[in-house]
């Protein structure tokens, strides 16, 4: 179970970025954090894992306090993968291996290799996995993030705009990645998304955000064009097209 | 099942079993080249004869020549081109920078200047005859070493905070480096304007870098520096690997990215300061030596830091055999050498990321 509650954070201005902002679900859900640019998605989500830590306010993963936590014991906890993302000049394996590293000590174990193995097959990413990750696609790439986050075996796994810059057919790859990660793992899923269709398809909770706070939270019956209006200043009709929901603006 | 677990990250493995072949190849190279070094000179000796010596049968005019004089040397170029390739490998690693080392961001220079400062201002050196027609003997290698490791650490602390933000890129660090490294030749030059002829002469054939000038106590406190820093950055290596991906993803897989960022810098700070105070700036080094063996081994650290070390000690090695041959009995400044060996490569470095 994840349980942030009355979050709040500012950079080093006095305007705060984050409001008390309140999120609580149980595991297994694939969770969309949605609202506009600069409102406060990915700070929010930085906050979870301690890459920033909030002003106040606590965030609880599975019992454990994630500010009083090691770096180690949130890594075992908690797998991030950033917006602009990149491994340098290693191998597809070499960065799926680094998943591992909260896990292991100097060397790599049958465990860990089982661990990246899996996950590598997982993705289908047996093909390259000893290509540098340098010489790969934006959309394979991403598939080699999701695989490190995997083999960190975590309990939430963050995905800050996991879809930004990739082809229609790798954003939906990934986006049913992450859903198949939250309900077959029972993981916890957190994604920042621009694109509402895209959340609407893949995801089965929703947190709109404005103006640094939680505006509503819910299943997909907080997605309406009320909330649209507000969090995103736009009018836009919800209509259905094979049993899902899609959005389309006016 | 046990047959399924052997099976396990089998082809990555074989993978990773070629990169330690080529460390092998480069350790044997390097004991090639080590052995090359001793016998070649003004005076050539067969490797036979320098094997017998190095196993203590040789004769005494080769063991003087050997033990005395050219084993030292080759010793003091192996620990000094080790340490410099693998503190280049490791700023590269922290700071995010394929243009980082000791001597392109300032760190060198403010090393130099406070091992000046100390020979000068606080009397910390001495002249003597040595293999450059003149020698400098550090009479207070403490004193020395502690001064060039606190200008040494301006610079780090310079370099570091100018890393924090943003908007700084690759070649702007090094424009940085540029910048300190003209503000410690300044200094430097003050302290030899204010300074007697001795002092001043002493300095400037220091700065000119000279493997000639250690013997075996200042190769055994080099040499233990060394090994020192060579061993907490292995076991970094990890952690060095996790920050190629970024500073957040570092800590996503639980990297502590500001303790290891500072200590890194600093024991690599300090290895270079104890190098410069020793055998004067080696310019290059530590720049390209992670280079020439990135295209072989990657950027894996637990493989890319001893690759890089080696690198470091072949090209000090190679580098202080040329400037030995060159015009024969005339021993050339290695720092000059380094500088005519490594320009053109970072050059090549520059253009090439300028084609991505």
């Amino acid at each position: 179970m994840i349980h942030a509650e009355n979050v709040n954070f500012s950079y080093h201005t006095d305007e705060s970025v984050l409001k008390a902002v309140c999120l609580k679900e149980e595991a297994g859900h694939c969770i969309a954090l949605l609202g506009n640019n600069g409102v406060g998605k990915s700070t929010f989500l930085k906050c979870f894992n301690r890459i920033l830590r909030p002003d106040s306010g606590t965030v609880l993963v599975e019992n454990l306090n994630i500010s009083k936590a090691s770096r180690k014991e949130i890594a075992l906890t908690l797998a991030y993968v950033e917006q602009h993302t990149s491994s340098g000049r290693l191998t597809v394996y070499d960065t799926v291996l680094l998943g591992r590293k909260p896990h292991m000590k100097m060397t790599p174990s049958e465990e860990d290799y089982a661990v990246v193995d899996n996950a590598i097959e997982r993705l289908h990413l047996t093909d390259l996995k000893l290509r540098y990750t340098d010489e790969l696609s934006g959309g394979e790439l991403q598939k080699v993030m999701l695989a490190r986050a995997l083999a960190q075996q975590p309990k939430v796994l963050l995905l800050d705009e996991p879809t930004a810059s990739l082809d229609i057919y790798n954003q939906h790859e990934v986006m049913k990645i992450a859903a198949g990660i939250a309900s077959e793992d029972n993981m916890t899923v957190i994604i920042v998304i621009h694109d509402l269709n895209l959340a609407l398809k893949y995801c089965d909770r929703f947190l709109l955000m404005h103006d640094g706070k939680s505006f509503d939270y819910g299943d997909v019956s907080v997605i309406t064009s009320e909330n649209i209006k507000a969090v995103y200043g736009v009018n836009a009709v919800i209509t259905e097209v094979d049993g899902n929901k899609i959005v389309i603006v006016k | 099942m046990p047959e399924d677990k052997m099976r396990r990250g089998l082809e990555y493995r074989s993978f990773v079993r070629k990169k330690i072949y080529f460390l092998i190849f480069l350790f044997l190279f390097t004991i090639v080249v080590f052995l090359l070094a001793i016998a070649l000179g003004s005076s050539s000796v067969s490797l036979g004869r320098v094997l017998r010596t190095l196993f203590g049968h040789g004769e005494k005019k080769d063991s003087i020549i050997i033990l005395s004089i050219r084993l030292p040397r080759a010793v003091t170029a192996i620990a000094a081109g080790f340490g410099l390739g693998i503190v280049g490998c490791v700023m590269q690693s922290v700071l995010r920078n394929p243009l980082a080392s000791a001597s392109t961001i300032g760190v060198s220079q403010g090393a130099a200047f406070g091992a000046a400062f100390a020979i000068i201002a606080l009397g910390g050196g001495m002249m003597s005859a040595g293999s450059t027609g003149a020698q400098l003997n550090v009479n207070n290698p403490v004193v020395t070493t502690l001064c060039a490791f606190f200008f040494a650490m301006v610079s780090t602390i310079f370099v570091l905070c100018l890393s924090r933000f943003r908007e700084i890129n690759a070649s702007t660090l090094v424009l940085a480096g540029v910048a300190l490294s003209s503000l410690f030749s300044a200094g430097t030059t003050l302290l030899e304007y204010f300074a007697d002829d001795v002092r001043v002469a002493a300095v400037v054939y220091w700065t000119f870098g000279d493997l000639g000038s250690t013997f075996w106590k200042e190769i055994i406190v080099m040499g233990t520096v060394v090994v020192f820093a060579a061993i907490y950055f292995q076991l970094n290596s990890w952690n060095y690997n996790a920050m190629q991906g970024g500073e957040e993803t570092a800590k996503g897989l639980g990297v502590k990215t500001q303790s290891t960022i500072l200590c890194s810098m600093v024991v690599g700070s300090f290895t270079a300061a104890v190098i410069v105070s020793y055998i004067g700036i080696i310019s290059f080094v530590g720049l390209i030596a992670p280079h020439l063996v990135r295209k072989f081994v990657g950027s894996d650290y637990r493989y890319l830091l001893p690759a890089a070390g080696l690198a470091g000690a072949n090209l000090l090695l190679v580098s202080d055999l040329l400037s030995r041959l060159i015009i024969s009995p005339i021993v050339l400044p290695i720092g000059a050498i380094t500088s005519i060996l490594g320009a053109p490569i970072f050059l090549w470095i520059i253009l090439k990321r300028g084609r991505h």
